[in-house]
Parts: C-alpha cells; sequence; structure tokens
C-alpha cells in the first residue's frame, strides 16, 4: 500500500511537471508571445475564439503568477480551449474522439508484441549461443533500428498497394455507418487495423525481447535454477515456471520507460495510415498551428501514460510480494 | 530503438560486473574488436562516417540539381532513380549522411554531458541534491518525449538540425543519468575511493581520476544509445515536417517521398534508400553497444 501512495505521489509531480511545462511553452517563444501566437489568424479568426484562446493559455492581465492560477482553474474545470482547425469545437471533444483509436490501437498491438517479445526472449536465453539467439537477437535489433514510420510506408507499399490486401488508411471503411453492434463494421475496423498494428509489434518488439533475454540469463546462472535441474525436472518446466516467471519482474518495470517511446512510435504509424488516432491529430494541429488542440493532445497523452503506469504499478504488486511487505 | 537496449542494462545488474573490469582504454578498444557483433558494427559505422566524409568525391552530382527526368527508375545514370523534381537520390543519400550523422554526433556529446553530470552529481553528493535530480530524472523518464519534442519544435518556429539537438538533448538525458547515478552509489562505498579520500584528496579529483574512470564503458554505451535515438528520431521530425526542407538529410528525403506520393506512384526508390542507411546506422551502433555489453557483462557473453 505504502508502495502505491509514494508511486501515484510521484505520478502527480509528473503531472504538475507537465502542466507547467505546457504553460510555459508559449511563453517560451522569441518575442511577444501572444502577438507571435494570434498575428496568424488575425482577420480569420472570431473574436470569441480569440478571447478563448487568451483564456485558455492564461493570456490575462496580470503577473505571470495570476495568469498561471487562471491557467490552472481553465484546466481543472477541463476547460482546453476550442480547437482553431475545428472551430468551433471544444479541444477536449477532438481529443476524445480520437483518443478512442489510438487506446484500441495500442493496446491490442502492445499485448501481442510483450507477449511475443517475452516469448521469444525466453527461448533465446535458454538457447543461448545457438541458433536461435544467434539469429533473433541481431534480427530484432535490426528490425528495431528502423523508423517506425518508414516501415509503415513499406508495409503500405508492399501489402496495401502492391497486393490490396488490406486498406490504404483510415480506421474503417467509409461505406459502412459507424455502428459499434454491427458485425461488418466491426470486421473493417480490424482490417484496417490489422497493418498498423502489424507495423507497431514488429519495431517494439525488440526491446521487450532483449529484456527479457538478459534478464533471463542473470535468473538462469541462480541455485535454485540449478537445484531445479537437479531434481530432474522437465526442461519446459524449469524454462517457464522457475526461470521465466522470475524473469519477467525486470520487464514489468521496464514498461513504463518503453512505453512512453512506444507511444511516439505508433503516433509515426498512424501519420502514414491516416489513422485517426491521437498522432494524426497532433500532425494535422501542428501543421495547421492549432495551438490549442496541440497543447490538449501533449497533456492528453501525459496523463494516458501516466494512468497506464500506475495500473502496471499495482499489477506490479499483485505479482511481486516483496513490495508488499517491504 | 537505443532505449529498450539499455533497458536490458539495469536488470543485467551493471553495479557488479563493471567494477572487475577496470580496463586501460587501449586494452578496452582491443578488446571490443574481439568480439564479433562489435566489430561488424564498426565497419558498418565507419563506412557511413567514411560516405559522409568523402562526400565531394563519392556523389556523381548535386544533390539540389535537377540532372534528370522526374521519378526515374534506377539506372546505371542514376544508381537510385531521380527524385520527383528529377534529382538524383543517390547523391542524396551520399550528401544526407552527413547531417544524420552530425546531429547524431552533436546531440549524443551534449545528452553525454548532461547525463555524466546529473548522473555523478546525484549519486556521490546524495542528500536532498540526490533527491531532487533522481525526481527530475524520473518525471522527464516518464513523460511521452516524442509528444514533447514535436510541440517543442513547432514553437521554437526557427526549424533546422540545431533545433533537433537542442529540442533531443533536452529530454533524451534521463536514462543514462538514473544509470550513472546507480554506478557511482556503488562505487563510492569502494575501498579505493575511501583510501582516496583517507589521503585528503578533493572530490574533483575523486569523481575524475576515481570514479570516472570506471564507468567508461557506461559512458560510452549511454553516447552509443543516444546517438541512435537521435538519428531516428532527427528523421522522425524532419518526415513530419519539422525539419528545415530545404536541407539534404536522410529525413528531408523521406519527407518529399512522402509528399511527391510516393507510394502512390510506386516510386519506391525514392523512400527505400533513406530508410535502409538509417537502419544501418542504427544497427551497427547497437552492434557496438551490444559489444561493449558483452565485455563488462560476460555472462551475456555467448558461451
Amino acid at each position: 500500500m505504502r508502495f502505491i501512495v509514494r508511486r501515484l505521489g510521484f505520478y502527480l509531480v509528473a503531472a504538475w511537471v507537465s502542466i507547467t511545462v505546457n504553460f510555459f511553452l508559449p511563453r517560451m517563444m522569441a518575442g511577444d508571445p501572444v502577438q507571435l501566437m494570434f498575428a496568424r489568424f488575425q482577420g480569420r479568426l472570431d473574436p470569441r475564439a480569440l478571447d478563448s484562446l487568451y483564456a485558455t493559455f492564461g493570456f490575462v492581465r496580470g503577473s505571470l503568477w495570476v495568469q498561471y492560477v487562471t491557467y490552472l482553474q481553465h484546466l481543472f474545470r477541463g476547460e482546453m480551449g476550442l480547437s482553431i482547425s475545428n472551430f468551433p469545437v471544444p479541444v477536449s471533444q477532438v481529443i476524445m474522439t480520437s483518443l478512442g483509436w489510438t487506446i484500441r490501437l495500442l493496446t491490442v498491438a502492445l499485448i501481442f508484441s510483450v507477449l511475443l517479445g517475452t516469448f521469444l526472449g525466453m527461448l533465446a536465453a535458454w538457447k543461448r549461443g545457438k541458433f536461435v539467439d544467434n539469429f533473433i537477437l541481431p534480427a530484432s535489433s535490426l528490425l528495431n533500428s528502423f523508423p517506425y514510420f518508414w516501415l509503415a510506408m513499406l508495409a503500405v507499399y508492399t501489402l496495401a498497394l502492391g497486393r490490396n490486401w488490406f486498406p490504404l488508411g483510415h480506421a474503417a471503411s467509409v461505406n459502412i455507418s459507424k455502428d459499434w453492434t454491427n458485425w461488418e463494421y466491426i470486421r473493417s475496423v480490424i482490417h484496417h487495423a490489422t497493418l498498423p498494428a502489424l507495423t507497431i509489434v514488429l519495431t517494439s518488439l525488440g526491446g521487450w525481447l532483449v529484456s527479457m533475454r538478459s534478464s533471463m540469463i542473470s535468473v538462469l546462472s541462480q541455485d535454485y535454477i540449478v537445484l531445479a535441474e537437479a531434481k530432474g525436472l522437465s526442461n519446459r518446466r524449469v524454462m517457464v515456471t522457475y526461470a521465466a516467471r522470475n524473469a519477467i519482474l525486470p520487464t514489468v518495470t521496464g514498461f513504463a520507460m518503453a512505453l512512453a517511446f512506444i507511444i511516439g512510435g505508433a503516433f509515426l504509424t498512424e501519420i502514414v495510415f491516416s489513422y485517426p488516432g491521437m498522432g494524426y491529430s497532433l500532425i494535422t494541429a501542428v501543421n495547421t498551428r492549432d495551438y490549442p488542440l496541440m497543447q490538449g493532445i501533449f497533456l492528453l497523452i501525459t496523463f494516458t501514460v501516466l494512468a497506464a503506469n500506475l495500473i502496471v504499478d499495482i499489477v506490479y504488486v499483485f505479482l511481486d510480494p516483496r513490495v508488499r511487505y517491504a | 530503438m537505443a532505449d529498450s537496449v539499455s533497458i536490458s542494462k539495469s536488470t543485467a545488474e551493471p553495479e557488479k560486473t563493471v567494477i572487475a573490469s577496470r580496463l586501460p582504454t587501449l586494452g578496452w578498444f582491443g578488446q571490443i574488436l574481439h568480439s564479433r557483433k562489435a566489430t561488424f558494427g564498426l565497419i558498418i559505422v565507419g563506412f557511413f562516417a567514411l560516405v559522409a566524409l568523402l562526400a565531394d568525391v563519392i556523389a556523381p552530382y548535386e544533390p539540389t540539381r535537377m540532372v534528370g527526368r522526374p521519378h526515374e527508375a534506377p539506372s546505371s545514370e542514376h544508381w537510385f532513380g531521380t527524385t520527383r523534381q528529377g534529382q538524383d537520390v543517390f547523391s542524396q543519400i551520399v550528401y544526407g549522411s552527413r547531417t544524420s550523422l552530425m546531429v547524431g554526433a552533436m546531440t549524443g556529446t551534449t545528452v553525454m554531458a548532461i547525463f555524466v553530470i546529473v548522473g555523478i552529481t546525484a549519486g556521490y553528493l546524495g542528500g536532498w541534491v540526490d533527491d531532487v535530480l533522481s525526481l527530475l530524472t524520473n518525471v522527464v523518464l516518464v513523460l511521452p518525449a516524442l509528444p514533447l519534442i514535436i510541440v517543442v519544435a513547432r514553437y521554437i518556429e526557427r526549424s533546422g538540425p540545431l533545433t533537433i539537438v537542442i529540442v533531443l538533448s533536452l529530454v533524451s538525458w534521463a536514462w543514462g543519468a538514473r544509470i550513472l547515478r546507480s554506478m557511482t552509489l556503488t562505487l563510492r562505498e569502494a575501498e579505493f575511493v575511501s583510501a582516496a579520500k583517507v589521503i585528503g584528496e578533493p572530490s574533483w579529483r575523486i569523481i575524475l581520476s576515481e570514479i570516472l574512470p570506471n564507468m567508461t564503458s557506461l559512458v560510452v554505451s549511454g553516447w552509443i544509445g543516444a546517438v541512435v535515438y537521435a538519428i531516428l528520431t532527427e528523421a522522425s521530425l524532419e518526415f513530419i515536417g519539422l525539419g528545415d526542407p530545404n536541407l539534404i538529410t536522410w529525413g528531408t528525403t523521406l519527407y518529399w517521398a512522402q509528399n511527391n506520393a510516393a507510394l502512390l506512384t510506386k516510386a519506391w526508390w525514392t523512400f527505400i534508400p533513406p530508410g535502409i542507411c538509417i537502419a544501418l546506422t542504427g544497427f551497427g551502433l547497437t552492434m557496438i553497444n551490444f559489444g561493449i555489453d558483452e565485455i563488462t557483462n560476460p555472462r551475456l557473453r555467448a558461451q
């Protein structure tokens, strides 16, 4: 319990840091941020939109502290302003529609990549120095070295364009109306998500693999493994229930850092596939200089990562009794 | 990704093994050459470094000039074909290696400087300094880097390699700092450090001549990891249009390929070569890192 409370405290600090960074970003621009930021929209923008922009970023009369407090107040009421490119839709609404797509895509891809990567890492460590190991390790690090978006482009080029096996992009066919109870629609969604998910799995696989492999190698030199072998247990039993079960713990701790990076890759993948998730929205916002949307997405993606980490921490407490009684 | 590689280091308890291998610099390099993986990596990276150095000699055309018809397929005249603007892709790749490697090396070095200072300060001083620095390190680690980089790069507006170096350096030092901190904590208790303290050596001498030399391999592999990450991320930023599109880099070649609908027009030669170059460079560097890992952590070595 104390472990969880301590972690919760840490995530609150991290959330506060990201909120504060978000506040200072527009103020970091050279010159007068308000002028620079809004000059582009002069004349084109509704006065109402301008007012809401000023308020959201805390550009009100008063000291920096007053501005900061105003900004925080708006944020806590869930007001992230209005999106400029989708005017006058509130930023929060734009984000909510794209968040769902990203979370669904990422969760499925992550489950596959963690399971497959951990399994291959276990195998590589068990057969250390043998063919499997010598092949898997370099192959996965080569795969890891490709830019995410490039693999996505390659996948589109070879599997979607060349063969017509998969759609070129988007989350679902436009011919079917959005209806989560309609099997046709669900099938179309799965069909559209396969290639993006596949690229994310391929590029993130190696991380889990390498981490599991070295953790497993450390565990394999422990005395209880020797004992288990001496007892005459089957190889499979020693590998899975004795070695892998203990080796998996460090992988779970590594999850936090890995997630932050995989999200970056998933964003790029979405861009190539025009997949209507957070990454695609972020790039649209960046290209149209939709500052409120940009900042809203950054905040929300950070909060999502923090929440995911908290969940992993809770899982960790169940996995490792030492944490519970410490 | 570089970071996934570094995850393995924490799990493999670098503390115990690195102390044992306190090696002079030359012998250390010699050992790298004994590792097949590292030698392979050095050859790849050396190749690209050579290409970057001799770009003027190797490139058959000026990379920005129109020297052929648009989207010409690869031929003996244009090894990697031409772009939509009729520029020679091979020449672009050759010149592009300069910027990519430069951004990588500069970012790696800046990141290294930051994580060495933060990590050692936190580990050596301890107390509230350590608490504050560790908290900062962990927060930076948990924030999603790429979205942050994208947003910051947009706000800075002045795009170009230098901006990319600065932004990348600010967000990617945390992992190295964390590793160096825990290593410093272990070394601080080592007997040779206590001996130096007894003699009355000043702190900076102890850090520079007793602690830092024992962490060379960690510092080098941290540098390599940062370089790999920088090369990949630079390409990503340029690909989404946050770089300077008028410069010749591997990332901008990809950006133009995407913008000129290289996929739909089936001009595969405009986007395949830069991706392969990026991957090979990153792969070579990762292989060197594996080699270093094997030297400092003999248990990882194939039996």
